[in-house]
């Protein structure tokens, strides 16, 4: 190959949301960058739900609305809490969110990358699909100064590898960047696309035009594991998934599958979803650890962003927009560095991670950093026991039957009680408390 | 498929997708063994593609054909060595139409 004989100022391993940030904004720039992507086009591995921020992509493409495949804008967010038969939950819609430059879009996944991939081309970068890194090249010091791949033709040499990579983190993990990621701090995600002609989306969701609603929910969907139910609608199509811990699912030796037919069974989800064409089955890790697991993002020659960094806000639900915000500062830190003629060293690319930790990427996990241990160790209390007891909680307060309320009120009171005890009840108000503020 | 409700098997969930089996060449392999750990024996019933199956000797085998590369099982089993993980070659595996 060719450009094997070439050098590059960066090359970038990954096209997903923060490969394609961070190669975006050095391409745009100025830099020679190669970017590799492994999947026969980018987004061909991508997996989300997929929720996308406008406020960060706009910060590094400005004009994406001109272009770029936006499903619905959020109206309307959902939150249940559920249980075998019921629901109930808050439902936040404003007529505010109709605005000209929404806030929130729905976005399918595979679709808005190949966009995004065509974007880094037209800002002068080179992506190579269908090639997978196999390997980082080290010089003698040990600093990285290139990737091996499965191409034949031998390295390919650059001043700085970004790596955004993915969850799994292959080459970072293998490289002794970091290490392997725990199943306790990593949730597997299933999903479906469903199928469905927009006005039935409309009507089944109270929405019009491009007006989108997602519902988000725990509860025994999950069966006593820390997980999440998700439901996004798209323009013709609904995302529907769960997600739990992987230790979660080794020890209880569930399956992912049955989960999702179950939640797909549940009577407060069937009919929105009845008579779709499932054209899709999908799973894909999520980073869970937060703050705590943030690994070392820089060294001689490389930083590591997205979710190979574990950059994921498991209580807001949110991971793109934090990956590609990491992407995009990495590459402004190298352009920073390059721009000063300073070689790519570990010293200097600490500038990344100073300009990191004063984003809101790094503020908002540090806000949470002691909800992941909560919630995980706490499983069956917050997403099976607290469910059921507010579930109970509100049939009893809204069936009619006779009995008087004061007994009704005293009845509800004591289920939560006698399920979490008096004690019980306060420490996981104030652990709560604590870890959210 | 219309979805009419009714319970779906994981083979028929992975009829919808799109795959480039490099054949002959497994990304993942199962190293022998004469039981399967607690981990390796999860993977029967966490693998979301179904892709590791137990045999009729209660060994752990896998076919990784429908395997959608979401890395579970190199999290539960690559650091004892049970398993074996690598990515398909550029350009093969799974292809997500929609992701």
């Amino acid at each position: 190959m060719q450009m094997i004989k070439e050098e590059f100022d960066a090359i970038v391993i990954g096209a997903g949301m923060s490969g394609n940030a961070a190669a975006y904004t050095m391409a745009s720039d100025g830099l020679k960058v190669l970017q590799l992507e492994r999947g026969e086009y980018p987004g061909s591995k991508n997996v989300q739900g997929a929720i996308m921020y406008a406020n960060m992509l706009e910060k590094i493409v400005p004009d994406f609305r001109d272009d770029a495949p936006l499903e619905r804008h959020l109206v309307e967010q959902r939150l249940w809490v559920m249980d075998e038969t019921s629901h109930t939950g808050i439902h936040y819609r404003s007529d505010d969110f109709n605005e000209v430059k929404p806030n929130r879009y729905t976005i399918i996944r595979a679709q808005f990358d190949k966009w995004f991939s065509r974007r880094v081309r037209g800002a002068g970068a080179t992506v190579l699909c269908e090639t997978t890194v196999t390997e980082l090249v080290r010089d003698a010091k040990g600093k990285v100064i290139g990737v091996r791949t499965d191409r034949a033709g031998g390295a390919i040499y650059a001043d700085v590898v970004v790596l955004a990579e993915g969850v799994c983190g292959l080459l970072g993990t293998r490289g002794g960047l970091r290490k392997m990621l725990k199943p306790e701090a990593v949730a597997l995600a299933v999903k479906e696309m469903h199928f469905l002609p927009e006005e039935v989306i409309e009507q089944r969701f109270g929405v019009k035009g491009s007006e989108g609603c997602v519902i988000e929910a725990i509860g025994t969907i999950s069966h006593g594991m820390a997980g999440l139910g998700f439901l996004y609608t798209n323009k013709e199509s609904i995302s529907l998934g769960i997600g739990c811990l992987v230790s979660d699912f080794a020890a209880k030796m569930e399956s992912p599958y049955a989960l999702l037919d179950a939640l797909k069974n549940h009577p407060s989800i069937r009919p929105l979803i009845a008579g779709s064409e499932v054209k899709e089955y999908a799973a894909h890790l999520i980073p869970e650890g937060g703050y705590k697991a943030i690994p070392q993002l820089f060294g001689d020659g490389w930083v590591v962003v997205g979710d190979a960094a574990q950059l994921n806000n498991a209580v807001h639900r949110e991971g793109s927009n934090l990956a590609m915000t990491s992407g995009r500062i990495a590459a402004e830190a190298i352009i920073q560095v390059k721009r000063r003629n300073d070689p790519m060293t570990k010293r200097n690319l600490a500038l990344y991670k100073t300009m990191l930790d004063k984003s809101f990427v790094v503020k908002d996990l540090r806000k949470y950093k002691d909800m992941p241990a909560l919630l995980h160790t706490n499983a069956r209390n917050f997403f099976t026991t607290y469910p059921l007891l507010m579930s109970q909680a509100a049939q009893n307060f809204m069936r009619v039957d006779g009995t008087p309320k004061i007994e009704k009120e005293k009845a509800t009171t004591a289920a939560f009680i006698k399920a979490r005890s008096r004690l019980g009840l306060v420490s996981d108000a104030i652990r709560l408390a604590l870890a959210w503020r | 498929m219309t979805n009419s409700g009714t319970k779906l098997r994981v083979e028929d969930k992975l009829y919808q997708n799109r795959y480039l089996v490099d054949t002959g060449r497994p990304h993942i392999k199962v190293r022998p063994h004469k039981q399967p750990s607690a981990n390796l024996l999860a993977l029967t019933r966490v693998c979301p593609a179904k892709c590791y199956e137990l045999n009729d000797k209660g060994q752990v085998e896998i076919t990784a054909d429908g395997c959608m590369e979401c890395g579970t099982c190199r999290i539960l089993c690559e650091t004892s060595g049970e398993i074996e993980w690598n990515y398909p070659r550029g350009g093969f595996g799974v292809l997500f139409k929609f992701g």
